[in-house]
């Protein structure tokens, strides 16, 4: 009996280990993933991703996945695993796989690697990113044209350079339109409990807020918008079927073109270590559908959306303050990636203590 | 609606799972039984109950499935750790990665539907009193549930005779044998309970907390319950106090951040782990009551000599 219970422990442990057909000929792409791949949010969008990589490539490659990795020693043995099992390019899906992977990579020059959010690159280390302040920058504007009270609130995961671009980048576009508006931010400490999640949803529109965006995973936040009859902002996938009468938008991450360029290259044998950060106008950002709001406030953010695609409009562009009052960029001045990328500082009318 | 109302409500709802999942593990050690498993079977709880009432449309059927499933699931820790003498703590961490991936399991289709929230229960002419009214007049099923089974414990295992014998075998299981109590029909009992309380607290999470259904959703709760009971040192009403205290410093920080008061949110988000070890140092400050509550056989395999 004892046995079983082994065995059965084993099995939930491997459980997220699922390989698709292996004919030995075709080229092997890996994926790492933080969490599981029906997580309504991060996971989920890779997921899609790699599905898509599958279709348009899927007579050349097959791809295989892990699941639920959590991010630090554990990272490491998962990335070794499928580098030892034969597959030429593995992406690892989470910040947190940084180190781990810049490790693995080092001790198998043969298999490419590539590293989403990450800013560490290797001779055979690539990293990639997607500018979802763009989409932070036309939420921001939407939330200042349908809040009534002029506050919106924030639910932030962890105080890194990522999340606090995405703050700054909505409050700028929320000033875009009123000067005035203010930005309630609540640090949940946590990319995933939709319990926490929900009480810090809670917390916000207890204390006035009107419109709630979130950058965290869970669409827990959402419901409860729902349930007091607010607004709010989906993150990450398209959280419309959470709250139909809810949801303005939603930045959608689109990974599979990306997937399947770099497959392309991988396949072609012009794999070269590249550091991508892409945004709307390349299509691995896209915005759900404008839904739950006037004609003009929809208008305008279309108008934003086409404007920054087209390069007319940086969100990152003077004259801006930091939160301290003192100079940031002067008027016509835009954010060089370097400052972005380190973010640490919030922009002026934060109503709230960056932690440390 | 007051901020210190609402305040209050919200904690109702983060305290009861915590409240629920520690009671019954309560009785469960009180037997001398330490079940690790309480966040897989809540977890269970929580997509089964979840399961069942998209399948049904009722939550008072998700309720029962989320009761069923965490009793159920408690049995298969019960047949190794009382029948087959495995070790407790191993076998409650393997019930825990279990729970965690057959639930991702049956549930993966279940993922982003939006559940059916459990309608609150409203106490005529009570309800309208002001202020206590709202809070504890016009709450859901399971809230009410939730205080009348540490009522219901409490009087259990200290007015009436079944639980003075599930006291004696929780102290000395080979005492309680001599006497003629069933000790291992005893264990099972309580461990049994125990999974329908984890049960029903994961139900809590699925159909009132947070209406959904999401992978790992438990997120820790059911470790908190099992520190809740030995920060309550196995007395009932003491887990109310602790489960509020917690749930209150967890969502006041909360809302601390949203007013802007400007304190690092790091220090706030460690607030409910400091005030909790505040509490254990003055609880333990007396060692003999706590000594006189903890179960002297907790953790214990008995096999009868037969």
């Amino acid at each position: 009996m004892k046995k079983l219970l082994l065995a059965l422990a084993t099995t939930a442990a491997v459980i997220g280990f699922s390989a698709a057909a292996s004919a030995a000929d075709k080229a092997k792409i890996c994926f790492v993933y933080v969490g599981s791949k029906t997580d309504g949010g991060w996971t989920q969008a890779h997921d899609l991703g790699r599905q898509e990589l599958e279709k348009a490539l899927g007579d050349k490659i097959e791809t295989q996945f892990l699941e639920n990795v959590p991010e630090g020693p554990d990272a490491e043995r998962a990335i070794e695993r499928l580098a030892r099992s034969g597959c030429g390019l593995i992406f690892t899906t989470s910040f947190g796989f940084m180190d781990a992977t810049v490790k693995i990579a080092a001790k198998f020059p043969d298999v490419k690697f590539e590293h989403a959010t990450g800013y560490k690159t290797g001779p055979n280390l690539a990293t990639y990113n997607s500018r979802f302040y763009e989409g932070r920058y036309i939420q921001g504007q939407i939330a200042a044209k349908i809040s009534k009270n002029g506050v919106a609130g924030y639910i932030a995961s962890f105080p890194i350079p990522e999340v606090v671009m995405g703050i700054n980048s909505f409050l700028i576009g929320a000033r875009s339109v009123n000067p005035e508006f203010k930005l309630k931010v609540v640090w949940a400490n946590t990319w995933f409990d939709p319990g926490k999640e929900a009480d810090a949803a809670k917390a916000l529109i207890d204390q006035g807020v009107d419109v709630l965006t979130q950058h965290t995973d869970t669409t827990a936040p959402m419901q409860v918008a729902a349930e007091r009859g607010i607004k709010a902002f989906g993150q990450a996938s398209d959280m419309i079927k959470a709250g139909p009468e809810t949801q303005l938008t939603a930045i959608v991450d689109t990974w599979g073109p990306y997937y399947i360029k770099r497959t392309q290259a991988l396949l072609d044998g012009k794999w070269e270590t590249t550091s991508s950060w892409d945004g709307l106008k390349d299509g691995i950002l896209t915005m759900a559908p404008y839904t739950n709001m006037p004609d003009d406030v929809k208008a305008l953010a279309e108008a934003t959306e086409a404007k920054i695609k087209s390069g007319e409009l940086k969100p990152f562009t003077g004259p801006l303050k930091k939160q301290d009052g003192s100079e940031w960029l002067a008027a016509g001045a835009s954010s060089d990636d370097g400052t972005l990328l380190g973010m640490n500082f919030y922009v002026e009318g934060v109503d709230d203590k960056l932690p440390q | 609606m007051g901020i210190f109302e609402a305040i209050l409500l919200t904690v109702i709802t983060a305290a009861t799972p915590l409240v629920l999942a520690a009671i019954g593990e309560l009785v469960t050690e009180r037997s001398g039984v330490l079940n690790l498993g309480v966040e897989g079977m809540m977890v269970m709880g929580a997509a089964c109950a979840f399961i069942a009432t998209q399948q049904t449309g009722s939550p008072y059927v998700g309720i029962l499935a989320g009761i069923a499933s965490g009793a159920l699931f408690s049995l298969l820790f019960g047949f190794l750790t009382l029948t087959l003498v495995t070790n407790q703590v191993a076998t409650g961490l393997a019930l825990t990665i279990l729970g965690l991936g057959v639930s991702g399991m049956i549930g993966e289709a279940y993922v982003g539907q939006s559940g059916i929230k459990l309608p609150q229960i409203v106490f005529p002419v009570l309800s309208d009193i002001p202020f206590l009214g709202a809070i504890l007049f016009r709450q859901d099923l399971i809230f009410y549930l939730s205080i009348a089974l540490v009522a219901g414990v409490h009087w259990f295992l200290f007015r009436s005779r079944a639980g003075l014998k599930l006291r004696a075998v929780g102290d000395s299981h080979s005492s309680a044998h001599a006497l003629g109590v069933n000790v291992i029909r005893t264990r099972y009992l309580a461990v049994m309970f125990g999974g329908a309380c984890a049960g029903l607290a994961g139900a809590q999470l699925s159909l009132v907390y947070t209406p959904q259904w999401a992978e790992n959703m438990s997120a820790g709760r059911g470790w908190i319950a099992l520190a809740l009971v030995v920060f309550a040192s196995w007395r009932p009403w003491r887990i109310v106090a602790g489960g509020y205290l917690f749930g209150a410093v967890s969502i006041s920080q909360l809302y601390a951040q949203a007013f802007g008061i400007g304190i690092p949110s790091q220090f706030l988000s460690a607030l409910p782990y400091l005030a909790t070890i505040v509490v254990l140092i003055l609880i333990s400050h007396n060692r003999r009551t706590t000594l006189i509550n903890t179960p002297a056989a907790l953790g214990k395999s008995f096999v009868p000599d037969r």
